[in-house]
């Protein structure tokens, strides 16, 4: 039985999607269960995913030149790992800016850093490329680019050569 | 009356004489040992997510080799097999042997430089010496095939750049013998060195359990003894067929993380020299044979319009192009003109090699895979380098995410420091590695 | 005779020994930030061995050094880091930019990329390549030495609006216009 077998079957109305494109077993999950499934994950032993190896996520504004159509803006994507079994998952939300709860401007996702410290430089990471907020994140703040930087660099709707050095010409 | 202490807040870096590469810590400081760390990064962030999506995808090779650029030859290897995973294609096994290689020497290169930079910040400044002088006989072996000692970009979607050189063995097994001789001298001069061994020796220890929650790879986790090695566990390439140790260490401190460099280094050597072995013969251990014509003849012919019989002749090339006429690179290219460039012969001789080359390379065409995600681990000098690629079925990248094996040790940097003195600082962050250009990318 | 004679001989004279002497006593500021860092330590160790040139010897404190060597890119976090040391060190001072990244910005023509340090502060010699090579590098320390012993410093910053300052083969063609051109 496969990992992605196991989430399915615990979590079978949680789950949005699944595939497993060139043998990546992969999950779409509803962002309200997140940390239940990573829990799940981590405390399986037949599971046993002790590495949250990379954390990240993706922007599918204008996804394809606009040709494909995408009903969420924004993907976290979580990249499991087990030394003990040798085997990985891919664990994915999707989140919306303009669904986002409370009327707030940033999407919000849960923060997994209560289960893996790994995810504390990561969620920061993806906050200051995507401004993804987490939930429960101790210390969420700038982690490569500095606190002056106005919006999201990797964001598809930031240009890639806006620039906005601290001294120097405005070039 | 009683004193009044309070805590000294030091901040180190981002330029700092002790330390090579850019970050900052904030220290908190009661006297001489340290009591909190601010790790603070994003001093060498130069966009290489951003950039990928801009360009082609064979176009991101040079970001590649900037990440990390002590070993740029493996973060090549990840790139290309990530795309290749995502376009479902197999590169030949000369190819195959030809990448096991030249991430081998590029592995050397970088322990050789991480203790030859740590051991120079504790003062060992000859054994840098000699350390730096065995990384330039590498360098020069890299030099032979690429034609580049540093910034590469020498593997390709599909497979390598060009063949191997026929002198190339031969070179090979003589620096190899050379790198083992300083790897014995610098063995002597830092291992029964007191300063060194009594500063490395039980500073900066990590614990397994604090290892893996943080989701340190690579030779720091080894150090802590838990033998996972990507090479190991989901051999890609060829290394399932070579025989290797993963070196352990035992209690996880900075002399552990010394040992187990060194040790990756020898086993490094004996996979090349295995390699050699086993690499099936291509063209390339052969001499030019039948007509021989030089590139440029053959250019200023094609312009002509007098390509007859361009087939049959031989392309002597530039030296540093050897190995990449026909003859040789269809031995170590996949079969897939979709995705590999045709050899120079066919682009100047034939029509439908002009085509296929100016397809591949004209911007909005190019490699196109389906849409798709995947994600491909390979082993590098630090740890686990991944890439997480996302396709959209155009010639760009939709997002390339790469996992940098720096990223979780620098998280756990504080982990290693708080307790110990300041001076314990120098070798901690030595023995460590941190590669600026993969951990801001 | 006074040493401000008419003619100025002596004074051109002790002008030429002191510049002399120092374009032999380079003491250097390595400011490395990336790639180009493991060609400064090629340069630096017994292989190339720069202390034929008489840099052979680093200072890690820009109080102590005369020649600034930025090696490796300079993205806008640094940029202000840069030029705190640049303002620490005495006069007389030279600035080497070592690698494409710190002449132009290089293939980062992106939104953290400090678009060349001359941007920041004055650059006297450029050392382009990426990263450039030994040899390349110690051609670039020469220039530096001719640069010394004539007494020359470069003053000027380069305004991007005006194209001017930076030699005619460093002011660029960016992806952004490349981009442009294409799609037009």
């Amino acid at each position: 039985m496969t990992p992605l077998e196991k989430v399915q079957e615990k979590f079978g109305k949680d789950i949005v999607e699944t595939h497993a494109f060139r043998g990546d077993e992969t999950a779409v999950i509803r962002p309200a269960s997140l940390l239940a499934v990573a829990k799940f994950l981590k405390d399986t032993p037949e599971l046993d995913f002790n590495y949250l190896m990379d954390l990240t996520a993706v922007d599918y504004l204008f996804f394809a030149g606009g040709r494909i159509q995408k009903e969420f803006r924004f993907e976290v994507v979580c990249h499991f790992y087990s030394i003990k079994h040798n085997h990985r998952l891919r664990l994915k939300v999707q989140v919306d800016d303009r669904e986002a709860p409370d009327g707030r401007k940033h999407p919000e996702v849960d923060s997994l850093t209560s289960l893996w410290a790994s995810a504390d430089w990561y969620e920061r990471e993806v906050w200051d490329m995507y401004g993804i907020r987490f939930k429960g994140h101790p210390n969420l703040k700038r982690i490569l680019m500095y606190e002056e930087f106005v919006g999201h660099a990797l964001r598809k709707d930031y240009p890639f050569d806006k620039r906005q050095p601290l001294i120097g010409p405005q070039n | 009356m009683p004193t009044q202490t309070r805590s000294m807040l030091l901040n180190v870096g981002p330029s700092h004489p002790a330390m090579h590469g850019v970050i900052r810590l904030i220290m908190e400081l009661d006297g001489e040992k340290i009591k909190g760390v601010e790790v603070e990064m994003g001093y060498l962030h130069r966009a290489f997510e951003k950039m990928c999506e801009t360009v082609m995808y064979a176009q991101c090779f040079p970001y590649t080799d900037r990440l990390n650029y002590v070993s740029p030859l493996i973060n090549n290897v990840g790139f290309a097999m990530t795309v290749e995973k995502l376009l479902g294609i197999e590169v030949p096994e000369r190819a195959k042997y030809i990448r096991v290689i030249m991430s081998e020497i590029s592995r050397v290169t970088d322990h050789l430089t991480c203790i030859a930079a740590s051991g120079m910040e504790m003062g060992a400044m000859s054994a840098f010496l000699y350390m730096i002088k065995a990384r330039d006989y590498l360098y020069e072996l890299v030099e032979e095939i690429t034609g580049a000692r540093l910034t590469i970009s020498y593997i390709r979607i599909g497979g390598v750049k060009a063949d191997l050189t026929p002198t190339f063995t031969d070179n090979c097994f003589k620096k190899i013998a050379d790198v083992r001789k300083v790897l014995i001298e610098t063995d002597e001069l830092l291992t029964r060195n007191r300063i060194f061994f009594d500063r490395m020796k039980d500073t900066g220890i990590m614990s397994k359990e604090t290892a893996m929650s943080h989701g340190i790879t690579g030779p720091f986790l080894r150090s802590t003894g838990v033998a996972y090695d990507v090479r190991k566990a989901n051999p890609y390439l060829v290394y399932d067929k070579l025989d290797f140790e993963v070196p352990v260490g035992t209690k996880g401190d900075n002399l552990d993380r010394y040992f187990v460099r060194m040790a990756e280094m020898e086993q490094s050597l004996r996979i090349i020299e295995q390699c050699f072995q086993q690499i099936p013969d291509g063209p390339v251990l052969g001499e030019l044979t039948g007509e021989v014509m030089k590139a440029s003849d053959m250019v200023d012919h094609a312009k002509m319009g007098e390509t007859q019989g361009f087939k049959e002749f031989q392309v002597d090339l530039d030296p540093t192009l050897q190995g990449s006429t026909k003859k040789y690179y269809d031995g170590i290219s996949a079969d897939q003109k979709s995705v590999v460039l045709p050899a120079k012969e066919e682009t100047y001789g034939n029509i439908e090699g002009l085509m296929n080359h100016f397809k591949l390379v004209m911007y909005g065409h190019g490699i196109k895979p389906p849409v798709g995600e995947v994600y491909f681990p390979v082993e590098g000098a630090n740890g686990e380098l991944g890439f997480y690629i996302v396709s959209d079925g155009r010639d760009h990248p939709w997002r390339v995410r790469v996992h940098p094996p720096c990223f979780p040790i620098m998280s756990a940097l504080p982990k290693c420091l708080v307790g110990s003195v300041m001076a314990d600082l120098i070798p901690t962050f030595g023995s460590v590695n941190m590669i600026a250009g993969e951990l801001d990318r | 005779m006074s040493l401000n004679s008419p003619t100025g001989f002596f004074s051109t004279k002790i002008t030429d020994a002191l510049n002399w002497a120092r374009k032999f006593s380079i003491f250097q500021y390595p400011f490395v930030t990336a790639c180009c860092g493991m060609e400064y330590m090629s340069t630096a160790a017994s292989h190339y061995d720069v202390d034929r040139f008489g840099a052979g010897f680093p200072r890690f404190s820009p109080r102590q050094s005369d020649v600034l060597f930025v090696v490796g890119t300079i993205n806008h976090k640094m940029a202000p880091v840069l030029k705190s040391v640049y303002d620490q060190m005495c006069e007389p001072k030279w600035v080497v930019a070592f690698g494409v990244c710190t002449c132009t910005g290089g293939f980062y023509d992106n939104y953290s990329t400090v678009q060349g340090i001359d941007t920041i502060i004055p650059v006297d010699i450029y050392i382009p390549g990426c990263p450039p090579r030994p040899e390349n590098v110690l051609d670039g320390l020469m220039k530096l030495q001719d640069k010394i012993q004539k007494g020359e410093q470069s003053r000027t910053l380069y305004d991007p609006n005006a194209k001017t300052g930076r030699p005619a083969e460093l002011q660029k063609y960016t992806i952004t216009q490349h981009i442009k051109n294409i799609e037009s």
